[in-house]
C-alpha cells in the first residue's frame, strides 16, 4: 500500500504552495462572483468584467502605466548601459566610490526618494504629470540596469574585444559587433526589471504625479480606499493572465537555444 | 623586398615598477617559424602583444616590412593573433567567426563564403561551419581560431601558447599540423611557448627569453648543442651546471671546480685562464663507474635512483655537496644508493657556458 505512506515533505510542500497560490486562486475565482460582497459566493458571472471594460478611467490608468513603464525602462536602459560602459572604460581610483553612488538609490527607502523628487521637481518648476513621472521612474530604475550590465561587462573575456581589433575592427565596430550583442541579454533583463518596477510603483508615483494623470497602481489604491469592488479582482485576473502569457513566451524562446553546457559535454 | 618581415628595435616596456622588456632586438625572416621560449613571466606574451599592437612599448620601435608601425593600432596591422584561450566570438557560428575579418574588410559575401570554405578545409573542419563555438571540443576551437586568423591573410601569424590547454596526444598532433600549415602557406609564424619540446620540434629558430631579454637566438640545434648561457642549457634539455675557474685554456678546457677538475670544450666563448665559467653537461652524457682513487673524474656518492618516464634518473652527490643528475635507459643498474662512484664525461659533451646570475641582467 504505497500511496498511504505519509511524508512530511509532501505536507511541507503543500503548505508552501498553498500560502503562495491560495490568495491568487481565490482572487481569480471571486472575479467571477455574482455577489457584490467578496466573501459571499453569489453564482458565476462576467458582470465585473463587463463593468471593468466600461470603466474608461481604469483603462486610461492602465494605458498611462504602460506608457510610463516603456518610456522609463527604455531611458533607464540607455542611461544605465552607457554608465556601465563608461565605468569599465575609465580606470581611476574613485571608481568604487562612483559605483557606490550609482547603486545607493537601491538601498535608499523609497519614501525618501519620493520626497527628494517632489522637492526637486517643484524647485525646477516642472509641471507635475507624465514628464515628472518618467523622470522619477527613470531615475530609480537606472541603478538596476547599471548593476546588471556592469556585471555582464566585467564577466566578459577581454580577449574577445582584442581578437576583434586584431581582425581589423575599430573600437566602434567592436562595440557594435562584439560587446553589444554579448551584453544584450543583461540590458534586456534590466529593461524588463525596470518595467516591472515602474509598473507597480505606488509611492514615488503618488508624490510626483499631477492631478490629471493616474497610473494603474494609484487608481487601484484610491479605489480600495472607497471600498473594494470585485471589478478590481477582474482587473487583477486579466493582468495575471497577461503575465502568464509573457512568462510562457519567454520560456519558449529560452528553450529554443540549445543548452550550451550539455552540448559541450557530448562533444568532448 | 628584404628578407626581414619584422624588426623589433630596442623595445622597452614596464608595467608599474616592473620592467617586463629590457631593450629587446629581434628580426623575423620571411616565411620562418620562430619560437619565443621562456618561463612564465619572462615577457614573451608582452613581446607578442606589442607586435600585434595590443600593447604600446615605452620606447623602441616595431618595423613591419620596413615600415614603422609602433603607433599603428592593431586593426591597421597586417598581423594576426591566435589567442591562448582562442577568444572565439561565442555569439557567432564557426563560419561567421572565420568570416568576421573579411566582413570588416568589406569583401563581398560570395568571396567570404568561398574563403571560409577554403579555411574550413584547410583546418579539416568542413562539416562544422554552422556550429557554435560552445559546441566544439578544445582541439576544434583551436583550429577555428587558427582559421579565423589566417582568413585575413596576415603577413605574420602570432600564436600565444595555442596548445597549452590541450592534452598531450592532441598537442603532438596539433604541433605536426601547425608545422604543416606553416610550410603549406609560407607565412611567418611567431610561436610562444614554455615547452622546450614543442619549441625544438617545430621551430626554424628559437629565441630563449629570460627576464625581458633574449639569452640566445638560434636554430634548435644550436640552442641544444651549444647553449650560450647556463640558463639556456638548463631550460632546454635540463643540463647539469658546474661552476669553476679555467686552469688550462685551449680547445679542451680544464675547469677547476669545488668538486675537482673537469674537462669541457669551448664552442662560442673565449675561455682565458683564470676566468670564472660554468660547464653544462646533459644528464644522458654523465657517465660513472665504481670509485677508484687514481681514476680521472669527480668522486661522488649515489643518493637516489628514480625510475620516471622510461628513464632511470640517478642523483649523484659530489664532494662539495652539489648534486649531478645522470640518466640511463633501463629499469635498474647494479650500483646501489650509497655506493661511491667516479663521475666523468667525454669532454666533447660538456660545454663551457656564460654564467649570467639571476638579477644581474
Amino acid at each position: 500500500m504505497k500511496q498511504k505512506t505519509f511524508r512530511f515533505s509532501h505536507l511541507f510542500l503543500g503548505i508552501v504552495l498553498a500560502v503562495m497560490y491560495l490568495p491568487i486562486v481565490l482572487l481569480v475565482v471571486y472575479s467571477f462572483n455574482e455577489s457584490k460582497i467578496s466573501s459571499v459566493w453569489g453564482g458565476f458571472s462576467f458582470k465585473w468584467y463587463q463593468q471593468l471594460f466600461r470603466d474608461k478611467q481604469m483603462f486610461e490608468a492602465l494605458w498611462n502605466s504602460i506608457i510610463l513603464g516603456v518610456l522609463s525602462s527604455v531611458s533607464a536602459a540607455i542611461l544605465g548601459t552607457l554608465g556601465a560602459f563608461g565605468m569599465t572604460k575609465i580606470k581611476c581610483r574613485s571608481n568604487h566610490v562612483m559605483e557606490y553612488l550609482v547603486t545607493l538609490p537601491i538601498m535608499t527607502p523609497e519614501i525618501i526618494l519620493a520626497m527628494v523628487f517632489l522637492a526637486f521637481f517643484s524647485l525646477l518648476g516642472l509641471p507635475f504629470g507624465m514628464t515628472t513621472l518618467v523622470l522619477g521612474h527613470t531615475a530609480f530604475c537606472v541603478p538596476y540596469v547599471f548593476m546588471l550590465v556592469k556585471a555582464s561587462l566585467v564577466g566578459m573575456d577581454s580577449s574577445l574585444a582584442e581578437a576583434a581589433r586584431d581582425l581589423g575592427a575599430t573600437e566602434i565596430q567592436v562595440f557594435r559587433d562584439i560587446t553589444l550583442p554579448l551584453v544584450a541579454p543583461a540590458i534586456a533583463s534590466g529593461m524588463v526589471l525596470s518595467f516591472a518596477m515602474s509598473f507597480d510603483d505606488v509611492i514615488i508615483s503618488l508624490f510626483v504625479t499631477g492631478v490629471n494623470v493616474n497610473t494603474l497602481p494609484i487608481r487601484v489604491y484610491t479605489q480600495i480606499k472607497t471600498g473594494v469592488t470585485p471589478e478590481i479582482n477582474a482587473l487583477c485576473t486579466l493582468m495575471l493572465a497577461a503575465t502568464l502569457v509573457l512568462v510562457a513566451v519567454s520560456a519558449v524562446i529560452g528553450r529554443k537555444k540549445p543548452n550550451i553546457n550539455e552540448q559541450q559535454k557530448e562533444n568532448v | 623586398m628584404s628578407d626581414q618581415i619584422l624588426q623589433l628595435k630596442q623595445i622597452e616596456k614596464s608595467f608599474g615598477n616592473t620592467k617586463v622588456l629590457d631593450g629587446i632586438d629581434l628580426q623575423l625572416h620571411r616565411g620562418e617559424f620562430i619560437t619565443l621560449l621562456g618561463a612564465s613571466g619572462c615577457g614573451k606574451t608582452t613581446t607578442l602583444r606589442i607586435i600585434a599592437g595590443l600593447e604600446t612599448p615605452d620606447s623602441g620601435s616595431v618595423l613591419l616590412d620596413g615600415v614603422d608601425v609602433t603607433a599603428v593600432p592593431p586593426e591597421k596591422r597586417n598581423v594576426n593573433t591566435v589567442f591562448q584561450n582562442y577568444a572565439l566570438f561565442p555569439h557567432m557560428s564557426v563560419a561567421d567567426n572565420i568570416g568576421y575579418g573579411l566582413k570588416l574588410k568589406k569583401v563581398s559575401k560570395s568571396e567570404i563564403q568561398a574563403k571560409v570554405k577554403e579555411m574550413l578545409e584547410l583546418v579539416q573542419l568542413s562539416e562544422y561551419g554552422s556550429r557554435m563555438p560552445a559546441e566544439l571540443s578544445g582541439g576544434q576551437r583551436q583550429r577555428v581560431a587558427i582559421a579565423r586568423a589566417l582568413a585575413v591573410q596576415p603577413q605574420i601569424l602570432l600564436l600565444d601558447e595555442p596548445l597549452g590547454a590541450l592534452d598531450l596526444q592532441l598537442r603532438r598532433q596539433m604541433q605536426f599540423e601547425l608545422k604543416r600549415l606553416q610550410k603549406q602557406l609560407g607565412i611567418t609564424f611567431l610561436y610562444i611557448t614554455h615547452d622546450q619540446e614543442e619549441a625544438l620540434n617545430m621551430s626554424d629558430r628559437i629565441a630563449v627569453m629570460r627576464q625581458g631579454r633574449f639569452e640566445q637566438i638560434g636554430t634548435p640545434n644550436e640552442i641544444y648543442d651549444s647553449p650560450k648561457t647556463a640558463y639556456v642549457a638548463k631550460f632546454v634539455g635540463e643540463a647539469n651546471i658546474l661552476k669553476g675557474k679555467v686552469t688550462q685554456s685551449g680547445k679542451v678546457v680544464c675547469v677547476e671546480t669545488a668538486a675537482g677538475t673537469a674537462l669541457a670544450i669551448c664552442k662560442r666563448c673565449g675561455a682565458a685562464e683564470g676566468k670564472s665559467v660554468s660547464i653544462a653537461v646533459r644528464s644522458e652524457n654523465v657517465s660513472f663507474a665504481p670509485y677508484q682513487p687514481d681514476a680521472q673524474g669527480l668522486a661522488a656518492v649515489i643518493r637516489e635512483k628514480n625510475f620516471a618516464g622510461g628513464m632511470l634518473r640517478i642523483v649523484l652527490e659530489l664532494k662539495d655537496g652539489q648534486t649531478l643528475i645522470a640518466s640511463r635507459h633501463g629499469i635498474d643498474l647494479p650500483a646501489q644508493v650509497g655506493d661511491e662512484m667516479t663521475v666523468f664525461w667525454n669532454a666533447e659533451q660538456a660545454i663551457v657556458v656564460e654564467d649570467v646570475e639571476e638579477g644581474k641582467l
